[in-house]
């Protein structure tokens, strides 16, 4: 599947099937993310729950603390 | 000309006269004299806000000259504290403000005396314990605050205003543990300087009360692969969290919550602080320190016995260099204080 992550396109494996599954496969921590799927913001409850379609645009906002 | 030192932020309509005076009339809180808070003070200094308090733990050091920029080569020599070294330098910027300095690590209690005072308080911290104290206070007090952070080239920023924004929590939902810091990432000053470029922005606005200027978002770059993103976060406020919500409890003030122990950002440090609020007299403590090496200024007692070196502040606080394990840094500690 082919989606648009932080402005870039990427091939995605068959694999990766959900919000929840393009975090892990980022090595991304669930807690630390906001995520935009086609300008909606996707609840943190919903991660499983997202499924992703090609052709989605995601966005992704680590928190991070240094400062 | 003395008098037109701010004529160009005067002709800036959306500031004038007017909002020129209100900046002078308000106070800013800012937690953390690091990259952030030091860029965050500058701006603000040379912008003419009447009134700066800037609060931080920590002292200068070499690896900081890169991007904290109120510090110079001598402060790192004497281990100035750094909001001592950036009170100094910020005065020669603009000696006609008042600025606050205090050598201190910021918990509740020290938050709950600083906050209530303060129009509008910064982050410019390096963790996310405080965050959530400083998102916990400004609910409490009805006070804006600003996030911002960075790591690498990346940063990131958002404007909390209490009742109309999402807050911390909100966003969060728990404190993040882990994750890339500058002590495994690094960090260039481009990142710090964006993220304090929309800081001061945001604080103007809400220091001349122009909050419908506010950008609304939580906004995060990349300043080396050039990606730009502002994400509109309102639906993440949360009717039940626990710091903004109807029956908010502030969890994050809670005693439960405070932490003695912490790993510094950035740094191959721990800093411990002892249970009760106390002040150290250096004498008693140098009678105690018989092999090794000492320094002190009238701030601090630096201390090294062959690779470890522990640096003791008057507030009671030492920082255990050297390792990053808490358990270790304890035992130095007590192995000297007892």
């Amino acid at each position: 599947m082919e989606i648009q992550v932080n402005g870039k396109i990427k091939q995605l494996p068959k694999e990766v099937e959900t919000v929840a599954d393009l975090l892990h496969y980022f090595g991304l921590d669930a807690k630390m993310v906001i995520v935009e799927q086609n300008k909606e913001i996707v609840s943190k409850d919903n991660f499983q729950g997202a499924n992703l379609q090609s052709n989605d645009t995601i966005e992704l906002v680590r928190f991070v603390g240094g400062g | 000309m003395k008098d037109d030192r701010y004529s160009r932020q005067v002709l800036f309509s959306p500031i004038g006269k007017e909002g020129q005076e209100q900046l002078e009339a308000k106070h800013v809180l800012i937690i953390g004299a690091g990259a952030l808070g030091t860029s965050n003070a500058e701006q603000l200094a040379r912008a003419g806000v009447g009134k700066m308090t800037i609060v931080d733990r920590d002292y200068v050091e070499f690896s900081n000259l890169q991007r904290q920029q109120l510090f110079s080569e001598k402060d790192a020599e004497n281990r100035m504290p750094k909001a001592v070294a950036a009170k100094e330098r910020l005065s020669a910027i603009n000696s006609g403000i008042s600025i606050f300095s205090h050598v201190m690590d910021v918990q509740v209690e020290e938050l709950e005396k600083l906050a209530p005072d303060a129009d509008v308080i910064i982050d410019a911290t390096d963790n996310f314990d405080t965050r959530l104290l400083i998102n916990d206070i400004s609910q409490k007090h009805d006070k804006p605050w600003v996030y911002g952070g960075c790591v690498g080239s990346y940063g990131l920023t958002y404007t909390i205003v209490p009742g109309k924004t999402p807050c911390l929590n909100c966003l969060l939902e728990t404190v993040p543990i882990g994750g890339a810091t500058c002590d495994t990432a690094g960090i260039i000053s481009p990142a710090v300087q964006m993220v304090t470029a929309h800081q001061v922005a945001e604080v103007l606005k809400i220091l001349v009360g122009d909050e419908q200027a506010l950008h609304g978002k939580l906004i995060s770059f990349d300043m080396w692969n050039h990606h730009y993103q502002a994400i509109k976060v309102n639906t993440v406020k949360n009717p039940e969290c626990r710091s903004c919500g109807g029956n908010r409890d502030y969890p994050y003030l809670s005693p439960e919550s405070q932490t003695k122990t912490a790993v510094l950002c950035g740094r191959d440090t721990v800093q411990i602080r002892p249970p009760e609020r106390m002040e150290r007299d250096f004498d008693t403590l140098r009678r105690r320190l018989h092999d090794g090496e000492i320094k002190q200024n009238p701030f601090l007692l630096s201390y090294t016995l062959n690779d470890h070196r522990m640096v003791f502040f008057k507030d009671g606080r030492v920082l255990v260099h050297g390792t990053k394990d808490i358990a270790e840094a304890r035992r130095l500690y007590y192995k000297i204080v007892g």
